[in-house]
């Protein structure tokens, strides 16, 4: 109730033989067998579906990476003070994020002429979207993504992580805290451009003739849900391992778990809002887009994602013992993550062998290729997480709003 | 029983949440029933120290709302596929799609007026007149300062011991509330 009695935890970084340690290792073993398969089979006769379960995986765990950025500029930027427990967590998942350009250089070297219809295709449609849907400034927006995630994810890592070392009441800690706040409250914006632009260009040019206004608030909605619940399972699963036993409270996970409810819903209401106007309006351009996804066993995932991405986990997490309950929250997780996995497929996959129009009949077979790639994919993103993790204390200790987090409660 | 038929009960007061927090949890303990506390803001945990139930309040605002969304769904359905037919932009007469804004406006409309009537009716709201509003301490309430009164209906209700329990839990003054 008071803060004169909070300690500051000392079970700050990660034991040597916990899993964790290991993380750096076995993600790494994962990404070199599960991404060399994949690509192995891109130079084979499998190469357009290789490519389009490497770019799904890719775009899956990509979401978790930006997610977490969008999580550590909005707290940086309102100055939040419950999160600063579980921030250091999100900040390893988001400084991952220059691992990414490497990641992607497969998909332009190999896969542009496979996933992108645009990039050697035209008509009198794409005619008119050349000036944007071209190799060049394609992979010149690309550049500008990367780097701003590269360049803000960098900042906001190494400040916080110097703050670490500082006095406690000293100056310098008081101006990493104003420098975070600073880059944060600019960096919004330039988060919020590049994570939608970044959806348009890589996800929904793959049908170029169809547009949707608000696919990129879609992607945000689909990304900082399954960071949440990507956050909310390595804090519990930290503290099995016996670190942050005593930081992370109930409270935190409560919170953590409103997060989950709240965007599940609106997630809903943007994937609605989508549907909607074009189901209303019925102009062919636009419709194509569920009208691939309403036949050839794509019907059944696009009737299953609003009952198992929203009424399910509405009515489970409904209850407010059910977010402070560990069990059920964690299950809610896993589930909203293989969720999050399904969604992505549905955006993604049906534009293999259609060639990215409504006219040709898109088929739903699951392949061996999707398994190696999420695999590879989640592997090499689990290893840097792991590797950062372990280079640097799992909580920003000198933070001067750890005490306010440590003595967070909810009403 | 207490020979002053005029009493009401005892109004308290203290000079920060901590103190009133502590004073909570032993009014808690000696075994009141009728009692309440009133603080300037929020204090986290006084529901705690006070040892209030959780409140039924989200069950009220469940049951009505899962109630007013399925009649809101179930009307529109009568209304534009049985009752007044009519073809919209050549879509089915049964078009889910075409119901689920209002069908979701509907749920929140009867949820939020349930939660507000609710929260009204089990707060016992409006109230005109309540006998700590004679006190003139009592004004500083929604300013900075901290109450707990007890009312003497509760069986445990004892003049005497009852302002001692609120002395000792560290009240700056202790007032006799006529109803």
């Amino acid at each position: 109730m008071s803060h004169h009695d909070i300690q500051k935890p000392t079970d700050i970084t990660i034991p040597a033989d916990s899993l964790f340690a290991k993380l750096p290792m076995l993600g790494g073993g994962l990404a070199v067998v599960g991404l060399g398969a994949t690509l192995a089979s891109a130079f084979g006769e499998n190469k357009a579906r290789a490519m389009f379960s490497y770019l799904w995986a890719f775009e899956v765990v990509l979401a978790i990476a930006l997610g977490a950025l969008g999580f550590v500029l909005i707290q940086h930027a309102v100055r939040a003070g419950w999160s600063t427990v579980v921030r250091r967590l999100a900040e390893t998942a988001m400084v991952t994020l220059p691992v990414f350009i490497v990641l992607f250089i497969p998909i332009v070297a190999l896969g542009m002429h496979e996933l992108y219809p645009w990039s050697h295709h035209t008509d009198a449609i794409l005619e008119k979207k050349r000036w944007f849907l071209s190799v060049p400034f394609f992979l010149g927006r690309a550049a500008l993504y990367f780097a701003i995630w590269s360049a803000f994810a960098w900042l906001l890592y190494s400040a916080s992580v110097k703050q670490d070392s500082t006095a406690d009441g000293s100056a310098e800690q008081k101006k990493l805290s104003h420098t975070m706040w600073k880059l944060s409250a600019g960096g919004i914006f330039v988060y919020a451009l590049s994570q939608s632009f970044q959806a348009i260009d890589w996800m929904m040019s793959l049908q170029p003739h169809w547009y949707s206004t608000i696919f990129g608030v879609y992607f945000f909605a689909a990304s900082i849900l399954a960071f949440f619940c990507f956050v909310t399972l390595v804090a519990m699963a930290l503290q099995k391992a016996g670190v942050l036993k005593d930081a992370i409270t109930t409270e935190h996970f409560h919170d953590l778990g409103k997060f989950i409810y709240g965007f599940t819903v609106f997630w809903t209401y943007i994937a609605f809002s989508q549907f909607i106007l074009i189901w209303y309006a019925n102009i062919p351009e636009e419709t194509e887009f569920y009208m691939v996804r309403l036949q050839g066993g794509w019907d059944v995932v696009s009737y299953a994602l609003p009952i198992a991405h929203f009424f399910l986990p509405f009515l489970f997490l409904l209850s407010r013992h059910m977010k402070r309950n560990r069990t059920a929250l964690a299950a809610a997780c896993v589930w909203m993550l293989f969720m999050h996995c399904v969604d992505m497929y549905w955006l993604i996959l049906p534009n293999f062998g259609t060639h990215g129009e409504g006219h040709h009949e898109a088929h739903l077979a699951i392949s061996y290729l999707d398994v190696t790639a999420l695999l590879g994919m989640v592997g090499a993103f689990l290893a840097a997480y792991g590797f950062f993790l372990n280079k640097n204390k799992v909580v920003a200790i000198n933070d001067p709003r750890l005490t306010e987090s440590l003595a967070h409660e909810n009403y | 029983m207490n020979a002053n038929e005029k009493l009401w009960g005892l109004l308290a007061q203290y000079e920060n949440p901590a103190t009133v927090y502590h004073a909570c949890e032993k009014v808690r303990d000696a075994g009141y029933q009728q009692w309440d506390s009133c603080t300037p803001f929020p204090v986290h945990g006084l529901d705690k120290a006070m040892g209030l139930k959780p409140s039924k309040l989200p069950w009220a605002v469940l049951i009505v709302g899962v109630t007013g969304s399925t009649l809101g769904l179930l009307f529109q359905m009568w209304a534009m596929g049985w009752a007044y037919p009519m073809i919209v932009g050549g879509k089915p007469l049964m078009s889910l799609p075409a119901y689920v804004p209002v069908w979701y406006e509907i749920t929140v409309l009867t949820s939020c007026v349930t939660a507000f009537l609710a929260n009204w009716i089990m707060n016992g709201l409006p109230q005109p007149y309540h006998p700590a509003f004679a006190s003139k301490a009592f004004e500083r309430a929604t300013d900075d300062k901290f109450f707990i009164m007890i009312e003497a209906a509760d069986p445990k209700f004892d003049l005497e011991k009852t302002r001692a329990l609120l002395k000792d839990a560290g009240a700056t003054q202790v007032e006799e509330l006529e109803p």
